[in-house]
């Protein structure tokens, strides 16, 4: 038992031990990266194709993702750009890199993402000129994550198509049911902004909406027993579609300027 | 030690000594996981994998181990095992991870995975330790899927995501009852689970640790 427990055997055994360990924990994220990463990209596209309510059985999701246009948008100005190019631009990323991004301060920052990336991707559905969806990537802070999704606006640019969210972290059966398909067909339909206005004025509320209430049209039923979720979303909302998100964007878009 | 059958240690976690039921281990995650049959299936095969490999390694090397830093080698085989486990569910069943999202790492975490390394394992040669940690995470899985079938059912209308109880909010008639997704059902179903165990076996039944004295004053009444 005494050479069990010496030293040496000790180290031998540990060094030994952690050496395989890592070996094995290496091997496994090396060799199913790709897989992981085809998964997570599939999952990308699908969930722009679902908040944008489309979808044909039969049809590969790369094959529906072929009548998607991907363009890039320069929140500062409100306008398209070809700064960057959209087949290779990650945004998630430049939102961390302080040459690409802008520092919100607190007061503007309501989704609580901290930075915010200058050019944002924007995904067109067009038919013929005229838009006929544009879907876009919002995220924000919920309870224990940053919910990462997209919402789909209809051509009027203020009728919502949809919204999911393709990555977060919070509760199961709690939180997590952002991903519920019910919960989720409350949101065709809703308008985003007050008639006239650019202001963003869509959230969800505690409870079930009210159908005859007159700004059933601007409210979603909040999720039971994830208030700080469903307060994430309503910021995400906010911010996304506010000033600092996309409205001047929309806005020149509304008026034919882009 | 040697008296140990391989029927034994693969049956007898399952009810006889289920590691939940009886042991009390491994509340935590089975309370998150369980709002849904999808995922407590994929959670207890993953702490079947889990349990079983880990017995199995540390067996295999438990007469190398040594005493003083015996948990945190325990730990590190562990943790290597639930990463790994972690990363192929990522890579061929992503949805569920995601559902998963950290409870799949937490398993590192379920006192069920060293309590059977530490109580079972660095005493048993391999084989018999991988089928323990087998019957153990059977035992697991069966609580959970207990729970999660009556959660899923009563809380949402459905089992493994297909409809049973028409809910009202789709026009049907049954109305959901939304306590069952929330964690604390967990608790009131799992001691049902126990109560419903501990009546068929008797010997479960732990002798009461304090007896209420009898009033020691005639209340004047």
């Amino acid at each position: 038992m005494a050479a069990k427990d010496s030293i040496s055997k000790t180290i031998t055994v540990t060094v030994l031990l952690c050496v395989v360990c890592s070996v094995v924990v290496s091997a496994a994220a090396v060799l199913l990266k790709p897989q992981q990463v085809s998964n997570k990209e599939l999952d990308r596209k699908s969930n722009i194709l679902s908040a944008a309510g489309i979808s044909e059985p039969g049809k590969s999701v790369d094959e529906l993702f072929a009548q998607i246009t991907t363009r890039i948008v320069d929140l500062e100005t409100g306008t398209f750009t070809d700064e960057v190019d959209p087949a290779t631009y990650d945004a998630m990323k430049a939102a961390k890199d302080p040459a690409r991004s802008v520092k919100l301060d607190r007061q503007e920052d309501i989704a609580s993402i901290k930075r915010q990336a200058r050019y944002m991707p924007v995904y067109l559905v067009q038919n013929g000129d005229q838009i006929d969806r544009i879907i876009l990537p919002v995220h924000g802070y919920g309870l224990w994550s940053t919910l990462y999704g997209f919402l789909a606006l209809e051509g009027d640019l203020n009728t919502v198509v949809g919204l999911g969210f393709y990555s977060h972290a919070e509760t199961p059966g709690l939180g997590g049911e952002v991903d519920n398909p019910a919960w989720k067909a409350l949101w065709p339909g809703k308008k985003v902004y007050e008639e006239g206005t650019m202001e963003p004025v869509l959230q969800l509320i505690k409870g079930n909406v009210n159908p005859s209430s007159p700004d059933a049209e601007h409210q979603i039923d909040g999720l039971s027993g994830a208030t700080l979720t469903s307060n994430g979303v309503s910021n995400l909302v906010k911010f996304w579609l506010g000033e600092n998100g996309y409205a001047p964007f929309l806005a020149n878009l509304r008026a034919g300027g882009v | 030690m040697a008296s140990v059958s391989a029927k034994d240690v693969l049956t007898k976690p399952v009810f006889a000594n289920n590691p939940i039921g009886l042991q009390i281990l491994g509340i935590c995650s089975a309370l998150a996981v369980t709002s849904n049959l999808n995922t407590a299936l994929v959670m207890s095969m993953a702490v079947i994998v889990v349990t079983a490999f880990s017995n199995f390694f540390v067996s295999l090397i438990r007469n190398h181990i040594p005493g003083n830093i015996r948990i945190i080698c325990q730990m590190t085989i562990i943790a290597s095992l639930v990463i790994v486990v972690d990363q192929f569910l990522k890579a061929y069943a992503y949805d569920v991870s995601k559902q998963l999202s950290v409870f799949v790492g937490l398993i590192i975490t379920n006192c069920i995975v060293m309590g059977r390394a530490e109580a079972f394992a660095m005493k048993n040669p391999p084989v018999i330790s991988f089928l323990d940690g087998i019957g153990n995470g059977l035992g697991y899985g069966v609580v959970l899927m207990f729970v999660g079938t009556i959660r899923e059912l009563l809380g949402a209308g459905s089992l493994f995501g297909i409809e049973i109880l028409p809910l009202v909010n789709n026009g049907g008639w049954y109305q959901a009852n939304g306590l069952l997704l929330l964690p604390p059902s967990a608790f009131f179903i799992i001691g049902i689970f126990i109560w419903i165990v501990r009546s068929w076996k008797k010997d479960q039944v732990e002798a009461p640790e304090y007896v209420l004295a009898p009033n020691s004053k005639q209340e004047a009444v």
